[in-house]
């Protein structure tokens, strides 16, 4: 904690002492522009440098310990005006070509930010392309078909059945991950004592770096099999409920789910941990001291902090869920079928059926299953918006909720 | 005289300070949870519920709903849903480790017992479905190519894409971009590879390659690449900035001088934990670069392999050699992927920015 | 209404490390005292001790006893919770709720404590708000966000969302030390203001602000860096700033040394 001078009188004394701990000017800058860089405009502009309120708050915070060479560069004041009190005599000629080399610089960057658009439109363009042409040969209703017979001919074919596996599969994977994720992260930065949360943190982040394809091979060969109990247990208990009915178990949406859930744990966690340590101590301890309890203190002023956070990794872990092929791909069975019961050992994902289906797709197969590509993709698109909605609205919080 | 001096004993009882709380001792958790054990295992061996999956769950409810019961009783409803959640928390944390330690641990033990030399220098060149042979060197080779030329062309481009958004981005086209990011974060890997293949192996006859797989990467790495460097970029002090131009250094100098460098430590650690998680990436490899038994070592031309990809055909296949040939090159990215997680986050607790 | 405060042998620790050392004061009811002292000399600590906010964090503990009108903090089935909703504080840089509106960072602590009603809620609300202070300048817009008032009207927020839950006793941790000249003066009268109801206890780095609203006046300090910090001095204001009884006080308020 540290310990400020609070009086007026002593204001300006952190951040003269801040650069006054600082070397006088650092080297780069000035070999670099002392002879032919005027900007006398952007000096006069920069001169009055105000600290923004949070660096003249906290000296130590960005400056003082940077570590890096570059913390050098933070002139004293003095050191700020010298150019301007002598602007050096060639100012037209450098201010033009210091203008292109910048013009320039900015350009390419921005070119670069456009090449993304780009990407985005041509991933749309070479989808759809690829599509119509699969999509005209359809006999079939491609939204609302359930069988996928495209390499038939005629082909018949539509996303209904996979789609609907894709959602039920990400559902059931948010809905079993998304509490536990907090729960860890929660567990992480308000609950663990340090020393063990900082190695927990780490643990988190290196599960999260698992690939997917080793959660699906433990899915398939090590998980399906001790699901088993589960789902017979839930089958005859539950079983009146239509979700868990059926004649059999097996590798089922719920299996898929729970593995789906296990890999976006700890990226959702991951991320969650993040937010929450990012909620200052003062609003914690705020809390505190009205006299919440560790819980109260948590819906106080943790989780309406780290809401939006956590929406977003949610959200980011829902399109994990969603898109992700090879896991599903290995634990269901491929099957077009919609079926309200989710213990059967039934059912497909777009994204499993394209890595299942690619290997003997003819040209109206592979267009059939781009287009499927498409449909998940605008679908992924939806959520991420609807997302980022979220988020926003929760930004400029106009203090109607809680 | 204030109004705030209005003594309204809504809250304090005034007669007394009230700092008295009736709390459970602390020994009294432990009991509720050895008290739901012993319930839980007596119903194991009275009943037929036999799952130790069930077992456990039983346990964690049974402590859940006694511990809460209990704490209502003597300490009240306040505490008692302190209770709750703590003990949610610890079950949610407990519950969640035990499959993602599992999956580590399946990993390890089935992957270290295939896992050797032959295995890391061998293609799976004539190796037949029953054979136990074969190895893994050609996928190896495939991915280090392919995640290698996949992060020169993403690298540079996301950072250039940081640097807009962060340093010119202001209006309608820098807002759009940051949006667009976020459409890419959150594309599915499979999508990727489905459009590189439309677009260069479909529409453009190139032919499968380990090129091809390489764009896949690209498409998923840039947003990763963008946003850490994005961060990172976000977190140079303005005085830095602010310094540099008062020096009169032009503003892409002090970008290229002074913010990129201060900033580069974190952006090399988002580098590396994007270029972990392109390295196990499954589905746009399979779709482009399309695998083989040989070794490939021109990333250019014809099929290549990669470990995701051996991992995803290995598992599939019926046999209990392919399977183990799985668990080992599981193993075997898993360690590789780890090694540059460590050194990703050796690297960012050495030079942290804040 | 308000407190004594007895604190006898008090020694806090940050794990291994022994911030303060076996101090012992009495802190009158209705009346200001002021904490002041060098940097690290664990004026603060001594603060958070008196409402068990020092044990938040990690490794923090201490020794000796609170006695709140004869009660002590740190006895057997005393719930720190109670204590701290008895014993508000007010931190070092505003906190509002960043979440919150203006009127939800008022009723936050008394919605932990189970009030519901809306029209008590209300009425609560305006009394606080008044009595830090702050009541005209936001009465128009209560539902606004606390985080978009100033730095000084933030302070007074936090000041009215403590005594919303009428603690009897309320511990400001340099209150001010984040705020202009002005909002400093719009601090220091509602200081004034408010000992008429609650036993206040301020931590202050600014003499002239521990002459001005303090009745009663400790100094800390510490030999040398990584010694635990003492209690020198504690006396009336008056006598601290104009005859201390100890040659360090009298070094450090007349600006010699610290």
């Amino acid at each position: 904690m540290t310990t400020e001078p609070d009086s007026s009188a002593e204001k300006a004394e952190p951040r003269g002492a801040a650069s006054a701990t600082d070397p006088p000017v650092g080297e780069v800058p000035t070999t670099e522009s002392a002879g032919d860089t005027p900007l006398t405009d952007e000096t006069a502009k920069a001169a009055p440098v105000t600290p923004t309120d949070e660096t003249t708050a906290t000296p130590t915070d960005g400056t003082a310990s940077t570590g890096t060479p570059m913390s050098a560069d933070l002139a004293t004041p003095a050191t700020i005006m010298a150019p301007t009190a002598a602007p050096p005599p060639i100012a037209s000629a450098g201010r033009s070509a210091v203008g292109t080399a910048d013009l320039v610089f900015k350009n390419i960057t921005r070119t670069a930010g456009i090449g993304l658009l780009v990407l985005i439109a041509a991933i749309a363009i070479f989808l759809v392309l690829r599509a119509t042409h699969a999509l005209s040969a359809n006999t079939g209703h491609f939204l609302t078909t359930e069988e996928w017979f495209p390499n038939e001919t005629p082909p018949k074919f539509g996303v209904a059945a996979t789609l609907f596996g894709t959602v039920v599969t990400a559902a059931i994977a948010m809905i079993i991950a998304v509490p536990i994720a907090v729960g860890i992260a929660l567990f992480i930065t308000v609950y663990a004592p340090r020393q063990l949360a900082s190695i927990l943190g780490y643990v988190v982040d290196l599960l999260a770096a698992v690939p997917s394809v080793v959660y699906g091979l433990w899915g398939l060969i090590v998980l399906a099999p001790h699901m088993k109990g589960v789902q017979l247990w839930l089958n005859d208990y539950l079983g009146w409920i239509p979700l868990f009915g059926g004649d059999s178990v097996g590798r089922s949406f719920l299996v898929a789910g729970v593995v789906l859930a296990i890999m976006i744990l700890p990226i959702v966690a991951a991320l969650s941990r993040e937010v929450f340590l990012q909620v200052p101590i003062a609003h914690r301890e705020a809390a505190l001291a009205l006299g919440a309890t560790r819980w109260e203190m948590i819906r106080t002023a943790v989780l309406p902090y780290g809401k939006p956070g956590v929406i977003s990794a949610s959200m980011l872990g829902l399109g994990r869920a969603m898109g992700e092929t090879i896991a599903v791909a290995l634990v269901l069975p491929a099957s077009f079928k919609i079926s309200v019961h989710w213990l059967e050992p039934a059912g497909n994902t777009i994204a499993a059926n394209v890595a299942n289906g690619w290997g003997e797709a003819n040209d109206i197969g592979q267009g059939a299953l781009i287009a499927s590509g498409l449909v998940l993709f605008i679908v992924t698109m939806i959520v991420n918006i609807i997302a980022r909605a979220i988020i926003a609205r929760r930004r400029d919080f106009s203090g109607s909720s809680a | 005289m204030s109004t705030a001096t209005a003594p309204d004993p809504v809250v304090a009882d005034d007669d007394r300070l009230n700092l008295r709380g009736a709390t459970l001792p602390r020994w009294a958790p432990f009991a509720v949870a050895a008290g739901a054990v012993v319930v839980s295992l007596l119903i194991y061996l009275l009943t037929s519920v036999d799952s130790e999956i069930q077992i456990l769950l039983m346990a964690v409810v049974l402590f859940l709903v006694a511990i809460t019961v209990v704490s209502t009783v003597v300490e009240g409803s306040r505490r008692a849903r302190d209770r709750f959640a703590t003990t949610l928390v610890y079950t949610a944390f407990l519950l969640a480790l035990i499959p993602l330690v599992a999956v580590l641990a399946s990993v390890i033990s089935k992957g270290a017992s295939r896992l050797d030399l032959g295995f890391l220098t061998h293609s799976m060149n004539g190796i037949g479905a029953r054979d136990a042979g074969g190895g893994i060197y050609h996928a190896i080779i495939g991915t280090v190519e392919q995640v290698l030329i996949a992060s020169l062309i993403a690298v540079p481009f996301g950072l250039l894409v940081a640097i807009y958004l962060v340093e010119y981005g202001r209006g309608r086209v820098s807002r759009v971009i940051s949006f667009f990011v976020d459409v890419l974060t959150g594309l599915p890997s499979i999508v990727a590879g489905l459009f590189i293949l439309a677009f260069w192996v479909l529409a453009l006859h190139q032919g499968f390659s380990g090129f091809a797989g390489s764009l896949a990467l690209v498409v998923l790495m840039i947003p990763t690449v963008v946003r850490s460097a994005e961060e990172m970029l976000k977190l140079v002090p303005n005085e830095l900035r602010e310094a540099g131009y008062a020096l009169g250094i032009a503003k892409w100098k002090t970008i290229l001088r002074v913010v990129v460098p201060t900033a580069i430590p974190g952006i090399v650690t988002g580098v590396m934990l994007a270029i972990a998680r392109v390295s196990g990436e499954t589905a746009p490899v399979l779709l482009t670069v399309f695998g083989t038994n040989l070794i490939n070592a021109n990333p250019f031309s014809g099929e290549q392999s990669s470990l995701p990809l051996y991992i995803y055909s290995q598992a599939g296949a019926p046999q209990q050699v392919a399977v183990d040939r799985a668990w080992a090159a599981a193993l075997v990215l898993i360690i590789i992927i780890m090694v540059l997680n460590l050194v990703a986050r050796l690297f960012a607790s050495r030079n942290r920015l804040k | 209404m308000a407190t004594r405060i007895d604190v006898t042998g008090l020694t806090a620790y940050y794990g291994k490390f022994k911030a303060v050392s076996d101090v012992n004061l009495t802190i009158e009811p209705k009346n200001v005292t002021a904490f002041i002292g060098p940097s690290g000399c664990g004026k603060s600590t001594v603060l958070r001790t008196l409402n068990r906010m020092h044990e938040v964090l990690p490794g923090a503990r201490v020794e000796g006893s609170v006695l709140l009108d004869g009660e002590d903090l740190y006895g057997p089935g005393m719930d720190p919770v109670n204590v701290r909703r008895t014993v508000g504080m007010v931190f070092q840089r505003p906190n509002p709720f960043p979440t919150m509106s203006i009127y939800e960072n008022v009723i936050a602590g008394l919605k932990l404590n189970g009030v519901r009603k809306k029209a008590l809620l209300d009425e609560r609300v305006e009394e606080s708000l008044r009595g830090a202070n702050l009541w005209d300048e936001v009465k128009d817009r209560l539902n606004r966000p606390g985080a978009g008032l100033s730095g000084g009207q933030q302070q007074r927020l936090c000041i009215a969302r403590a005594i919303a839950v009428e603690p009897q006793v309320l511990l400001m941790d340099e209150p001010c030390s984040a705020l202009d000249p002005i909002s400093t003066l719009a601090i220091e009268d509602l200081i004034t203001k408010l000992k008429s109801s609650f036993t206040i206890v301020i931590v202050t780095h600014n003499m002239q602000q521990a002459s001005r609203v303090s009745d009663a006046t400790a100094f800390f300090s510490l030999e040398k860096t990584g010694d635990p910090g003492r209690l020198v001095e504690f006396d009336k204001t008056s006598k601290i700033f104009t005859s201390p009884s100890q040659k360090r006080t009298e070094d450090y308020v007349s600006g010699r040394f610290g």
